[in-house]
């Protein structure tokens, strides 16, 4: 058997094994539109944890953060921040956004904006939005699970191919298993990533060069500047860091998947402990950031940097080994793939199409929709993944930069009484076009701050101006009456 | 999970509870020209990174703390 051969059996033979326990534990139970997509509220802090680390730690994390720390070097450390500060802002939001949807029967993002605001126009702009910047996100996992496939297959499957065959993968994952088979891939994936990681950023360091210090006196000697800001970079310097994870850990939870996460959980005080619990995970991405870093010296000159860990990985490991990384990587694609699928399908069927074309549509229909759009932004996110070279941290940022633009509705609507419907459709119109504007024009870094950042801010001022130059108008939720 | 957590309603977050939260924005954030450096290098890491793997700690610790704070308001004065 070829190396290729091996290490693409032992990918098949991981993702097999994942499905399979999703869709046993999914098996048996009514499939309405609640227990498709909200697992019927039922999920405790094990089940939360494993959900949320689930779609947080992404093949963006596997392999677009190795990448960034092999190609721009000490940029690359804002992901650990922001992720960390991402579950402290979550402290102060989900476990009021969780209460509110229990009170109210909400399921997505776009239900808390038109159950707060009262406005179908500002619910509506939500949804077309989150749809937009989610594809991004969903296009990063193909592209991630193109060149697991490419590099562990040791280049005899191309990269189309293997995307087609991801794509219908977790397209019929999603169709058949829903939120809570989802939940149950990510044990399987949650260990193996972290098994990954581990033996990557320690076995490599200790192999090659000794230790993790002789490895970084080694960098530190031959290229001087690329532990630090900007590191290879011209313009991400520190101002850019701090914009840049303050924008981000304010779009944390605001993606529409992120958001919906909250509502599966049992009460508030099980998002609370996520919070104070989960960030301890991303320790693990140290680990593979040191691979990152571990890569400059040993495969120097890759064109694509995100395909740094798994080189390293192929050049480091016995084929079998590089299976279990790629089915690691694969699964770290898959999950997080399905849920936005999932998340934005049902945003699609129940925010956008329902209430412009079928207002009185019945719910089996509103699944039957959703199950349907799946497959279509599926091979949206593939046409895309096969048409764009963007390295994985650009295509994130992006949809950051248009999903916490949702920021100011959120916080302002749970915890100012004074903030209007007019306030925020304007504040968010504003954002957008300018984050799109500035985008488009290639002008992001702006003077060294991230340009969702100048938008988030634009959008913030603007919100609160409006709203002030209002009359003011009656909040229809409140987070203190019983 | 007690059923007593389950069934407490949230308040909104106190003032105290805020400004802890703000603790680790300084720690990992804002402060970022004075700890983005190599040396000194510790446990054999650079020193930006150790530090934050070390902020990783210390913001799971604030938040812990937070809880705290916020719980016992809610079990003091239920309601309001």
């Amino acid at each position: 058997m070829t190396p290729g051969t091996t290490a693409i059996l032992v990918i098949c033979l991981i993702v097999s094994v994942g499905s399979f326990f999703g869709f046993r534990a999914s098996l048996g139970r009514r499939k309405g539109l609640e227990e498709w997509t909200v697992a019927g509220r039922s999920f405790g802090l094990l089940f939360m944890w494993l959900l949320m680390a689930g779609e947080i730690y992404t093949t963006f994390a596997f392999l677009g953060a190795s990448g960034w720390a092999y190609s721009r070097g000490g940029p690359a450390l804002y992901i650990m921040s922001y992720i960390t500060l991402g579950y402290v802002i979550s402290f102060y939001l989900l476990p009021y956004v969780w209460q509110l949807g229990r009170r109210y029967g909400l399921q997505t993002q776009s239900d808390f904006f038109e159950q707060r605001y009262g406005s179908k126009a500002l619910a509506l702009v939500v949804s077309i939005t989150g749809v937009l910047f989610v594809i991004p996100y969903l296009q990063i996992q193909l592209t991630g699970l193109g060149i697991i496939v490419q590099v562990a297959s040791f280049d005899q499957i191309p990269r189309g191919t293997a995307m087609f065959i991801a794509v219908t993968t977790v397209a019929l994952f999603v169709l058949m298993g829903g939120m809570r088979a989802v939940a149950w891939v990510s044990v399987l994936k949650d260990s193996l990533m972290i098994l990954a990681a581990v033996s990557i950023g320690i076995y490599v360091p200790l192999h090659y060069f000794g230790g993790f210090e002789p490895l970084f006196q080694q960098i530190a000697r031959n290229h001087p500047a690329h532990l630090t800001m900007p590191g290879t970079t011209k313009t991400m310097g520190h101002a850019w860091f701090i914009s840049t994870v303050l924008l981000s850990a304010c779009g944390f939870y605001m993606w529409p998947h992120t958001f919906g996460a909250a509502f599966t959980a049992k009460s508030g005080h099980v998002l609370r402990r996520n919070a104070i619990v989960t960030p301890l995970y991303t320790i693990s991405l140290a680990f593979i950031f040191i691979a990152g870093f571990a890569a400059l010296l040993l495969i120097p000159g890759l064109s694509n940097g995100d395909m740094a860990l798994l080189m390293l990985a192929r050049k480091s490991f016995s084929p079998w080994f590089l299976g279990v990384i790629g089915g690691a990587g694969a699964l770290t694609a898959m999950v997080p793939a399905a849920i936005i699928l999932l998340t934005a399908s049902t945003l699609f069927a129940k925010n956008v199409f329902r209430p412009i074309f079928r207002p009185r549509m019945p719910e089996s229909q509103v699944v039957y929709l959703a199950k349907t759009t799946v497959l279509i932004l599926a091979f949206a996110g593939f046409y895309l993944a096969l048409h764009s070279s963007t390295t994985l941290v650009a295509l994130l940022l992006i949809g950051y930069s248009g999903v916490s633009q949702f920021f100011p509705g959120v916080v302002l609507g749970l915890f100012w009484p004074r903030v209007t419907t007019a306030g925020v459709l304007a504040g968010l119109i504003g954002g957008l076009t300018t984050v799109s504007t500035l985008m488009l024009s290639h002008r992001d870094p702006v003077y060294g701050l991230n340009a969702g950042f100048i938008a988030l801010t634009l959008n913030f001022a603007v919100t609160v101006s409006v709203s002030l130059g209002m009359e003011p108008q009656e909040s229809r939720l409140s987070l203190d009456e019983p | 999970m007690t059923s007593e957590e389950t069934n407490t309603a949230l308040r909104k977050p106190s003032l105290r509870g805020v400004v802890i939260g703000l603790v680790p924005f300084f720690g990992m954030c804002f402060s970022v020209p004075l700890w983005d450096r190599t040396t000194p290098m510790i446990l054999g890491l650079p020193f930006n990174l150790f530090w934050l793997i070390a902020w990783i700690v210390i913001s799971s610790g604030c938040m812990a703390l937070v809880n705290r704070v916020e719980r016992g308001r809610e079990r003091k004065d239920p309601g309001a």
